[in-house]
């Protein structure tokens, strides 16, 4: 009685303190991501529903902007141009990751600068990218005239001036910019598995290849999934790659969701039109991401 | 005591009668590069001498896109800037938002009416009063030709499409490029523009891309205009997606292409290469346009101030339209006086020829606002159009498609 009397004060405020603090430190960061991120949502959401043009309305004006998108030809070409690039993009990006990761584990010589070397690329920005692969792909400065100029004269690598296979050039400047970062995800995954497993593989006569399709691999899942992550969201927001390689074009053939939305809402004066398409990449950047989460999560209560 | 205090009372009156008179111009634009900056310099020296103090507001970046952006912000957080450098219907637009300041007052003491065509005083107002003032005109349909090439080929320079198609062959089969083109969307509307201009004249062109009639757009008309831009796209190189416009212009310098249809601001890059218009290169009519007119004009609207005083304002847009300012400005700037009946002796042959159709085709009613630079139609729809163009000009679109799908897009609000 007596002692927990004592005790009781200083026990409460530090019971107290314990209860305040975190949420008195978490609190403005908290603030600042509900207003700053699903306030502006939000905002975007109700503009989605207006007739704003140059400047913001806020008279309801129900899904008319909504209609005029699903109408819209170059609408729904940028968005089969994001499904062709994100699909490739992310695709070849893992897939040369991995393959460059899996060959700098074999402790090889020189592997630190080979690291840096692939790594590199992504020190530049998707400007300095797109502006290089603009000129390493055109036909008159580039890889078809270096052909030529050998005496290749058949040869022809006009990708970026034709309009069915421009999306792929920019894929090119992507993956080239972001494989090497991959990699680099994946050599520390590599690195953090246990050395034993493979060792007791390796007791029980499993071939390399093996060891890395049923052991490394699999367990590389984590990995798997932030790399995802990181390309998809690339993907998405790709808009300087795609301004500086092709500027959309030629015609709008390598438009992007990201693309429409800047033109139509800041340089168009047509805000509300601007809105709807972002609230549409939202949602389809949702639907891609959030099952995955969901599993992944549900997958490590369980686990 | 008392008398610094008289001091003080004395000076505190100079502030307020200082107040009174002068001002403070903030002027958003994006004059940016070496002949632009020397003029605006110009526009403060002029400001200055009349008591105001010049704020300048430029933000680089080419067209304007960034700095639609910050006005845009600047307005909606209640503190807009004097003046910005909006053009054509988005000046409607502005209108449209409630925020622009009239300058119906000096627009009337100077009588503007009269010192500018009656269709370029119509874009500066909205629902009849002054809410903006030009302050250039550069002419659209020019084609920039060099002769050189013309001659090493054995062609003649066209005045109709179908002498075109003819000199753009011979050209090719002697070796060169027909055409210096950048295949941007607003220099495929650019090219679009002067065929159309070309193959329906001055009141098919009215009718179809400022009036947005649609029986002119829906015609064979404007069928055969696609069809003639489909010809003249053959002539085109196959690099020319995504290259810019001074890099084409190049390419007419240096001989390698014969012609290229682009504004007069094409001029500054044959000036800037030591050319002299009419024996090292040639500006003529784009072909079948010599009697018409595509003008594309800078502006400046003027906002609506808190303290309501629109002394600075109207100082401002005074300044910019004054005979002084005109000529200082369009020198350096390769485009012409808006006012009518400038004093052009200072300026090249080119700006003279440039000026003389201007006051022409202002008489005979050919005098029309280019769509391809943002004067004629609504944004959103000269957007559409844009679009349908440049995919038409990137595809295998049938022109009927094309004329179909004109329709749509011209409808865009």
């Amino acid at each position: 009685m007596t002692a927990s009397r004592q005790g009781a004060p200083g026990l409460t405020f530090s019971r107290l303190a314990d209860i305040i603090l975190p949420r008195l430190v978490i609190a403005p960061t908290a603030l600042a991501c509900l207003i700053g991120f699903y306030g502006f949502i939000a905002w975007t959401a109700w503009l989605s529903f207006t007739e704003s043009r140059l400047m913001p309305r806020y008279e309801w004006a129900g899904v008319v902007q909504y209609i005029e998108l699903f109408g819209n030809d170059r609408w729904w070409q940028s968005m089969q141009n994001l499904a062709v690039f994100g699909g490739l993009f992310i695709f070849v990006s893992l897939a040369i990751g991995l393959v460059m990761a899996v060959f700098l584990d074999q402790k090889i010589r020189g592997e630190g600068f080979l690291r840096t070397l692939y790594l590199y690329p992504m020190a530049l920005s998707f400007i300095v990218t797109g502006t290089a692969w603009k000129w390493i792909l055109n036909p008159g400065l580039g890889i078809e005239k270096m052909l030529h100029d050998w005496g290749y004269t058949q040869l022809t690598f006009d990708w970026i001036i034709n309009p069915d296979f421009a999306i792929y050039t920019v894929v090119i400047a992507g993956v080239w910019q972001s494989s090497g970062f991959v990699m680099a995800l994946f050599l520390a995954g590599l690195r953090g598995i246990d050395d034993s497993i493979i060792k007791a593989a390796q007791m029980d006569g499993a071939s390399l290849p093996t060891i890395y399709t049923r052991i490394i691999i699999p367990s590389l899942r984590p990995v798997f999934l932030s790399v995802f992550m990181i390309l998809a969201h690339i993907a998405v927001k790709s808009f300087d790659l795609v301004m500086a390689l092709t500027g959309g074009g030629p015609g709008f053939a390598t438009d992007l969701p990201s693309i429409f939305m800047y033109q139509h809402g800041f340089t168009r004066g047509q805000l509300g039109l601007g809105a709807a398409s972002a609230m549409m990449m939202l949602f389809t950047a949702t639907a891609v991401v959030m099952p995955l989460l969901y599993s992944e999560l549900r997958r490590e209560r369980r686990g | 005591m008392q008398s610094s205090r008289l001091t003080l009372a004395l000076a505190v009156a100079c502030v307020f009668s200082l107040n009174a008179v002068a001002g403070e111009v903030e002027v958003l634009h994006w004059w940016t590069s070496g002949g632009e900056a020397k003029s605006v310099a110009e526009l403060k020296k002029m400001m200055s001498a009349k008591g105001h103090t010049w704020k300048d507001f430029a933000v680089a970046g080419g067209a304007g896109d960034n700095a639609m952006t910050v006005l845009k912000t600047r307005v909606v957080s209640g503190n807009p800037p004097t003046a910005a450098q909006v053009k054509g219907p988005s000046i409607q637009e502005w209108g449209g938002e409630g925020v622009l300041a009239t300058l119906d007052a000096v627009a009337t003491a100077e009588k503007w009416d009269s010192i500018l065509p009656p269709v370029v005083a119509s874009t500066m107002k909205y629902k009849n009063h002054y809410v903006a003032v030009p302050v250039n005109v550069h002419r659209v349909n020019w084609m920039w030709v060099n002769p050189e090439v013309f001659k090493k080929a054995g062609a003649k320079v066209p005045t109709s499409w179908a002498e075109f198609d003819e000199a753009a062959t011979k050209i090719e089969k002697a070796g060169m490029i027909a055409v210096a083109h950048g295949g941007q969307p607003w220099q495929d509307a650019t090219v679009f523009e002067s065929v159309a201009l070309g193959i329906g004249g001055a009141d098919f062109y009215k009718k179809a891309f400022v009036q947005l009639d649609a029986a002119a757009l829906n015609s064979p008309t404007t069928l055969k205009t696609f069809e003639t831009l489909r010809m003249v796209r053959k002539h085109m190189d196959k690099d020319m997606p995504g290259r810019d416009w001074n890099l084409a212009t190049a390419m007419v310098i240096n001989g390698k292409a014969g012609m290229q249809f682009m504004g007069d601001w094409a001029k500054g890059e044959f000036t800037a290469a030591g050319k002299t218009p009419g024996k090292d290169y040639l500006c003529v009519a784009a072909p079948g346009t010599d009697k018409a007119y595509t003008f594309n004009i800078d502006s400046f609207i003027v906002f609506a101030q808190k303290n309501k005083d629109l002394k600075a304002t109207n100082d401002f847009a005074s300044t910019v339209l004054s005979p002084a300012f005109q000529q200082v400005f369009n020198l350096n700037k390769g485009s012409i006086p808006v006012r009518l009946g400038a004093d052009m002796s200072k300026f090249d042959d080119c700006a003279k020829k440039s000026s003389a159709d201007f006051v022409a085709t202002n008489k005979a009613g050919s005098l029309l606002p280019s769509f391809a630079h943002g004067m004629a139609m609504p944004s959103a729809a000269q957007g559409a159009v844009q679009d349908l163009i440049s995919s038409f000009m990137n595809s295998n679109m049938s022109s009927q498609d094309a004329v179909a799908k004109l329709l749509v897009a011209a409808k865009k609000k």
